[in-house]
């Protein structure tokens, strides 16, 4: 039986043909750059030995958490990683999850001192980051596939659309919260406007928006890892290799080094977000 | 001459129909029915006054009275909704944002209740605040804010952390915050309510002995009467917005315009404020030393029905006669004042609070001579002037 039918999906699909089509001018611009990014990460990583690699991100975890136990963890995780030979797929990882956090704040961080200090943008914002956040993340790799077609670049677009709502948000939140009689002494002595947002609002908000990073990173990683359906190699990779071939070890063994560059990733932001807040 | 800041007519209020709100409060409507009525909030209503320069005037009024918004209207922190706000005759309300910024920059110093202090920056960055934002270079923006430092008796603090210092040290930042840019006008909204009892009082006291050195134009917030009438060459009282009384200490004091004034005032121990100006009466007679002898002395005595007479000679005090003195000088036949003059006798000032005045009327059975500088008599105190003028404040206060 014919009924009515609302054409939603239609529309969306018609909207990502016209884009495919008429920007492919920028969807390119965005391949390229992404695309030298990632190889040029990667390449640099892995021009490295694995150990020596492993002590420059051990002293790269204690110069930003001034902790040694985060820095001892880094070595030992990393070195079982290299031991289960992964240390390739996970360097891959590591250069997705970069490339795609730079990105989300370089769009994020101004959408949200946009948000902040704008109530329209505001109330335009808030409500697509929430419709962002509740749509499975799945999702997002859907068009990336029309944009880009299979392969890294695609799975970072997906990354940074899922990534960047927490930075949007905090660093909103962040700027927000900075007391209304701090925001009005830094008025009345005649601040401007950017003035105001660089030498108060924003070193204030920095732990809040240091937070946001850190979800940001945090589902970045999730999301490099989901990525994998299209393309994206990596730890992602191996897990969905191991689904296909139906081999449990290699599957969970990858699965342990996406914890352990989680754990690390999300205990150096913690303390360079925590860091801050004291300085 | 004309005045530093001269506001007229002054209206804030809160809410996107300012005008329906005005239209009330014309027709005499309280904040309250306007704001059931409206939606509209009145945060100032025709508030017209003027500061002069060197002045300290303090804006005084219960929490909600509209003391903050007022004072922020000033600077146009808040915008007011109409009127206007005269700065050495140029209408502040009529500025561009780029020409209030610089005057914002330039003119104004303000201290908040809660220090409002920047704290991820250490005690000198703040000081240095206001100059950074006046692109003012490095080393001069340093040497400032150190002197403004030392000023407010916090050098060595200088790479502390607000956080470190103590509530007292931390406005004394504020204050030099604001001094560091030399402004001529102080906006200072509670700027001492944050601090415990004694910290305060050392910060009035220290107030006072800068605006000695400074000659500031000080409009001082508060919402206690104690620190109005301390501080305050003038005292605005505002209720609702409105100003309901605007006098020196004493004219509130004595002669409070309304049930609400005195409600202000009735907390007040009236002794600390009432002087010996206002309680002396004048002399009914005067004795003179070079003309009048016992005789003339004791007859204005009579005249006067009192017991003493102050004598005066060349128009100085010179002592007090008591009439059992001039009686038996009198008899004795003496012809001048000479020997019967008191000289060793209890002379104030006009400015001597009544409360200094207790114990010296506790100790003398004659009356007190207010005197000023040259020693010429003003006025007398008797026991009996002092406690009507005590009872007076306190009736005025208690039952009316
Ligand atoms: N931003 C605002 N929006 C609405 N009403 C306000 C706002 N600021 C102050 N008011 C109202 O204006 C009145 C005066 O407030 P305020 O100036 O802060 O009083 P005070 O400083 O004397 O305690 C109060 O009734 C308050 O609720
Ligand atoms: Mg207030």
């Amino acid at each position: 039986m014919e009924h009515l039918r609302i054409p939603i999906g239609k529309t969306i699909e018609l909207t990502i043909d016209f884009i495919t089509e008429h920007f492919s001018f920028a969807t390119k611009a965005f391949a390229d750059v992404t695309e030298t990014g990632i190889s040029f990460l990667v390449d640099t990583m892995m021009f490295f030995p694995p150990w020596v690699l492993i002590f420059i991100f051990a002293a790269i975890a204690f110069f930003l958490s001034r902790r040694k136990s985060i820095a001892a963890f880094t070595v030992l995780g990393l070195a079982l990683i290299w031991n289960m030979g992964l240390w390739a797929p996970t360097v891959s990882t590591i250069a997705l999850v970069l490339i795609s956090t730079l990105i989300a704040m370089l769009i994020g961080l101004p959408l949200g001192i946009l948000s902040a200090l704008n109530s329209t943008a505001y109330r335009i914002i808030m409500p697509i980051l929430d419709v962002m956040q509740t749509m499975p993340a799945f999702v997002y790799l859907i068009p990336a596939i029309p944009f880009f077609g299979l392969g890294p670049v695609g799975a970072i677009f997906s990354t940074v659309i899922f990534s960047m709502p927490p930075a949007i948000r905090l660093t909103c939140l962040g700027i927000k919260q900075v007391p209304v009689e701090l925001v009005e002494a830094a008025d009345s002595f005649g601040s401007t406007r950017s003035q105001k947002l660089f030498k108060l609002q924003l070193p204030m908000a920095t732990p809040t928006i240091m937070a946001g990073i850190n979800q940001t990173i945090m589902l970045a990683l999730s999301m490099v890892v989901i990525a994998a359906m299209i393309g994206a190699k990596g730890l992602g990779g191996e897990v969905w290799k191991a689904i296909q071939r139906l081999e449990p070890d290699k599957g969970f063994e990858a699965g342990i080094a996406i914890v352990i560059v989680a754990i690390i990733l999300d205990r150096i932001m913690q303390k360079a977000g925590a860091g801050q807040k004291t300085a | 001459m004309a005045h530093k800041i001269e506001v007229k007519n002054l209206y804030k209020i809160f809410g996107t129909h300012p005008e329906k709100a005005l239209g009330l409060l014309k027709e005499g409507r309280t904040k309250d029915e306007i704001l059931n009525k409206t939606g509209q909030g009145v945060g100032v209503a025709d508030v017209s006054f003027h500061v002069d320069e060197g002045e300290i005037l303090v804006i005084m009024g219960l929490s909600g009275s509209g003391k903050s918004t007022l004072v922020r209207c000033l600077n146009r922190l808040i915008e007011p909704s109409y009127g206007h706000i005269l700065l050495e005759g140029k209408d502040v309300t009529k500025l561009n944002k780029e020409e209030l910024r610089i005057l914002r920059q330039t003119r104004f110093g303000m201290v908040f209740q809660h220090f409002a202090l920047f704290p991820r920056r250490t005690v000198i960055k703040n000081v240095e605040y206001g100059l950074e934002i006046q692109k003012v270079d490095q080393a001069e923006r340093q040497e400032r804010a150190q002197a403004a430092l030392e000023q407010v008796g916090l050098k060595g603090w200088e790479n502390s952390y607000p956080s470190q210092l103590s509530g007292g040290m931390q406005q004394r930042v504020g204050l030099a915050r604001a001094l560091a840019l030399d402004p001529d006008i102080m906006l200072m909204d509670e700027a001492f309510s944050a601090l415990d009892p004694l910290i305060r009082r050392d910060m009035q006291d220290e107030l006072l002995k800068l605006q000695e050195k400074m000659h500031k134009t000080i409009i001082f917030i508060s919402h206690d009467l104690d620190e109005a009438l301390k501080l305050g060459d003038r005292i605005i009282l505002m209720k609702d917005g409105y100003i309901v009384q605007e006098g020196t200490a004493e004219e509130i004091l004595t002669n409070p315009a309304t049930r609400y004034v005195e409600k202000f005032v009735e907390d007040v121990d009236i002794s600390k404020v009432l002087t010996a100006e206002t309680i002396m009466k004048n002399p009914i007679e005067i004795a003179s030393y070079a003309h009048d002898g016992p005789k003339a002395a004791l007859w204005k005595m009579n005249q006067a029905g009192i017991s003493s007479i102050f004598v005066q000679h060349k128009g100085r005090l010179e002592g007090i006669v008591t009439a059992e003195g001039a009686a038996a000088a009198l008899k004795n036949g003496e012809k001048d004042l000479a020997g019967i003059v008191i000289r060793d006798i209890h002379k104030v000032s006009p400015e001597t609070p009544a409360n200094d005045l207790f114990p010296i009327l506790a100790e003398n059975s004659t009356p007190v001579a207010v005197v000023d500088k040259e020693e010429r008599l003003l006025g007398v105190i008797v026991k009996g002037s002092l406690l009507a003028a005590l009872s007076e404040g306190a009736l005025g206060n208690g039952t009316s």
